[in-house]
């Protein structure tokens, strides 16, 4: 069992579950002469974090080692060319949250360089420096102090560079505009008249003076995405579009359900056909072809026959898991000691897919007893730790290159498709590609879990809540934490006695999602059965003064309290925290009253993570986690029997479009003086109790399993 | 089923050496390597994969090239001309209608054929005609912004 108290540091992070048997220690020992090999020569700036940082700041768990002599770490450089031309590398991945353009701005702002100055080489394992993955909002607080402090110490070594070359004082030059000034003479140089025939090198650790925020030209402001040019012109190469000569196209075998165990198999007929070769390796069975169409067909041709015992379907999904545990099953309230109103109630979620619109993807080649794999992930490290130990190979002969991914949402962390990829290339002799269908997207890859969560609680008259117990059963601990002031509030989050019955992993937020599903549902029923207005009650038990000033925001802009709700038309707040941002949301939502069908209006939310890098990024992510919200807020769950998936398709899942988008409003807190916190997940936490409390609001009904209303509401 | 000789892409004929069954989808993405064009579901379920066929909108998963000769096919490559984008691609861009960018190609093939129907489409408009587009990042609102922006840039051009 696993239990997290109210007094975790809102710092500390649910282990990913996809990170705990990844990372093998990587030390880049790069050395003077290897960089400029590599890139030759110009200058080269390389940030390094002691190894206990870096594990923190690459997102990676366990205990640094202790003593004072702690091996240092690469984590990211910067190159000026002789001719001047920048570029960056870092292991983050981008998947659609738009990382590579604030880090091109901050790389700018300290640089004193238009942002189309500078290139990032980004998730390239033989050309970027080792990095756990692009996963728990982490990228904006490592990677942005990092690409800081070395464009900060870039600036810095090409005045002392200039210095040098232009006997002048170093305090006469100034940087501006992509050229560095001499103030007395007003003359100007390039870069690359700087970094001509240098070999200059210099690692920086921290003490370099940075821009502040409240300074910042290029940071913080609303630059478009850096290279969107070749994505609406569909220039710009996903894995899934990578070519390489004499490549052949893939296929897989699948079992015929989960866990089931290869029995029998027959290849004669797939073989026959021409140019197909058959991959059989224990239960691996795969096919490989000129085309995809023939690879298709030949995988239909194989005769398989997969044998498992009976498994789990959806309809006993909750029971199981649960079992063992202490059962509340009283919704009605009750008189507790002290004449306090006592509530108790069981929430229950679903499993949902991410269903990132590019499904698992890669190309495989094997030259020279080496391996490349293009593919898309958000753990270019992790993928390469899996093939190296899948093919057994070592380290140098493994390289992993992810290019901007078509979207992750945490659940792109593993390496299958490049590993399956991987495997049939060897045999063919030959390049292949292989992409998921969208069936095998929606049943092979792993799903947010499904979750129980007990919450009991005792409320006062006067309005304070003087008891909370809150048990979360499978979907995990993250953002489980009571916000609200409850002395002695227990919070635990539980493993699935009996495991869990399909495959389950990171998505965005992870169990933060679910848990503030359940905790601002209840806290809202708490309010109603003391007739108290729903935002008076949050802030009279809520001290924080971030989460405080997020609720009025949204509060403020929405005009709560303006209309009141009625059995048409229902109004939600709710708060909360994540990953160190904090949000509050406030949905307006229409019934159907004949139809049953519920329509989100209308969303106002407010977010706050410290100094904004983007205003306009962030707003996009803000309005996207909304709408995706919506989908695991009233419609999305996956449903399964006997180990098969049976609605694998977006004809038979239905996720949020169009028609389903309420109109948004964001209300971005920019706070200057604090540092950037990322701002990917915790956005998507508030939406569902939102809508959960203006359904309550308006019919009097509370919803406590997610989705709310898969097939509206029901009379 | 007899292969197909060629194709008529963005305004040029392509020669190809296809099985006439496969999938025009299939064939721009792994044989014109017209990329561009994504697949996303494969039942025309999330339009990531449309292109116009003589003019017309179609799901490139659902329809097979051995119809296709002959037939005038426009791909997202076809858009921007001379190194200028058009006026959809660079709404887009500019509103940031787009996330991972992955539905974008398809989203603006979509839009496109609305804005040849309907030249000045209300919101509501736009949301019917791009209600079989799926953006899993969730970007419909700016989207729809995009398409408004395009349509009365368009509109002021002529």
């Amino acid at each position: 069992m696993k239990t997290q108290n109210e007094f975790v540091s809102d710092y500390v992070i649910e282990p990913e579950r996809y990170e705990l048997h990844a990372a093998p220690i990587y030390n880049f020992n790069f050395t003077r002469r290897r960089f400029f090999k590599l890139m030759g020569g110009g200058v080269i700036i390389v940030a390094v974090v002691s190894h206990a940082l870096a594990q923190q700041e690459s997102g990676r768990r366990g205990g640094g080692r202790g003593g004072g002599n702690r091996p240092r770490e690469i984590s990211a450089w910067l190159h000026i060319g002789e001719d001047g031309t920048i570029t960056v590398f870092t292991g983050k991945a981008e998947v659609g949250q738009n990382i590579r353009t604030t880090l091109t701005q901050v790389v700018a702002e300290e640089l004193r360089v238009p942002v189309s100055a500078i290139r990032l080489v980004m998730a390239d394992t033989e050309r970027v420096p080792y990095d756990a993955g692009t996963f728990g909002s982490q990228s904006t607080p490592q990677m942005v102090p990092q690409l800081r402090r070395v464009a900060a110490a870039a600036r810095e070594s090409l005045i002392e560079l200039a210095a040098e070359q232009q006997k002048v004082e170093r305090d006469v030059l100034v940087i501006a505009g992509a050229k560095i000034k001499n103030s007395k003479t007003s003359e100007s140089f390039g870069f690359g008249q700087i970094t001509k025939g240098q070999k200059f090198m210099k690692t920086v650790v921290d003490s370099v003076t940075l821009t502040p925020a409240t300074k910042w030209t290029v940071a913080g402001t609303p630059v478009p995405k850096v290279d969107g040019a070749d994505f609406v012109s569909g220039k710009h190469q996903y894995a899934s579009d990578v070519k390489l000569p004499g490549m052949l196209h893939g296929k897989i075998v699948r079992p015929s359900s989960y866990r089931a165990k290869l029995a029998s198999l027959d290849t004669k007929a797939a073989e026959a056909l021409p140019g197909v070769t058959v991959v059989h390796d224990g239960d691996f069975v795969g096919v490989v072809a000129p085309d995809s169409l023939q690879a298709e067909r030949a995988a239909k041709a194989v005769q398989a026959q997969w044998s498992s015992g009976s498994q789990a379907s959806d309809a006993q999904l909750f029971d199981q898991l649960k079992r063992g545990a202490r059962v509340t099953k009283d919704t009605k309230p009750e008189l507790g000691e002290n004449g306090d109103q006592k509530l108790s109630a069981t929430y229950t979620i679903a499993y949902i897919a991410h269903a990132p619109l590019e499904p698992r993807a890669a190309v495989a080649e094997w030259k020279d007893g080496k391996l490349t794999a293009w593919t898309g992930t958000q753990r270019p490290f992790g993928v390469k730790a899996e093939l190296m130990q899948a093919f057994g190979l070592t380290d140098d002969k493994v390289r992993v290159i992810v290019p901007d991914t078509g979207a992750g949402y945490g659940g792109k962390h593993n390496g299958e498709a490049a590993i399956e990829a991987a495997r049939l290339a060897k045999t063919a002799g030959k390049p292949v590609k292989l992409v998921w269908t969208r069936e095998e997207e929606f049943t092979w890859a792993y799903f947010r879990p499904a979750g129980v969560i007990d919450v009991s609680a005792t409320v006062t008259r006067e309005g304070k809540i003087t008891s909370w117990e809150f048990h979360n059963y499978n979907s995990g601990g993250s953002g489980i934490r009571m916000l609200y002031n409850v002395p002695g509030a227990r919070t635990e989050s539980h493993n699935a006695a009996g495991g869990s019955p399909l495959r389950q992993g990171s998505y965005r937020a992870l169990a933060a999602t679910a848990n503030h599903f359940a905790r601002e549902s209840h806290v809202d029923d708490l309010a109603r059965l003391i007739k108290m207005d729903p935002l008076e009650f949050r802030l009279k038990n809520l001290t924080d003064k971030r989460l405080r000033a997020v609720l009025e925001a949204a509060a403020e802009k929405f005009q709560w309290g303006r209309a009141k709700s009625d059995e048409q038309r229902g109004f939600g707040i709710a708060v909360g925290t994540e990953k160190n941002s904090c949000v509050a949301t406030c949905a307006e939502v229409s019934i159907d009253r004949k139809s049953g069908k519920v329509t989100v209006v209308r969303v106002t939310q407010a977010f706050e993570c410290g100094a904004v890098l983007n205003p306009d990024g962030l707003k996009n992510q803000n309005e996207g986690a909304i709408v995706q919200g919506v989908g695991g807020a009233l419609f999305e769950a996956i449903r399964f029997a006997d180990g098969k998936i049976t609605n694998p398709r977006f004809s038979d899942y239905r996720v949020p479009r169009f028609s389903d988008t309420p109109k948004i409003e964001v209300v971005l807190l920019d706070l200057k003086e604090s540092t950037s916190i990322g701002a990917g997940e915790t956005p998507i936490v508030g939406i569902a109790p939102a809508i959960g409390n203006a359904i309550c609001a308006a019919t009097g009904r509370r919803l406590r399993s997610m989705p709310m209303a898969p097939d509206g509401l029901k009379a | 089923m007899p292969d197909i000789k060629e194709l008529q892409v963005n305004g040029r004929v392509m020669p190809v050496e296809a099985d006439a069954d496969r999938t025009l989808l299939n064939v721009l993405r792994d044989d014109l390597d017209l990329t561009g064009t994504k697949y996303g579901c494969g039942e025309g379920e999330c339009g990531a994969c449309t292109v116009h066929i003589d003019g017309v909108a179609a799901r490139s998963c659902q329809r097979k090239v051995g119809n296709l000769a002959g037939k005038k096919i426009t791909t997202i490559e076809g858009l921007s001309s001379g190194g200028k984008l058009h006026a959809l691609q660079q709404a887009f861009w500019d509103v940031g209608a787009l996330q991972c960018g992955y539905c974008t190609p398809g989203m603006i093939m979509s839009a496109l054929s609305l804005l040849k129907k309907n030249p000045s489409p209300s919101e509501a408009e736009i949301v019917r005609a791009m209600d079989g587009n799926i953006c899993r990042c969730g970007t419909y609102g700016r989207i729809v912004s995009a398409i408004s922006a395009a349509a009365k840039q368009i509109r002021e051009a002529k």
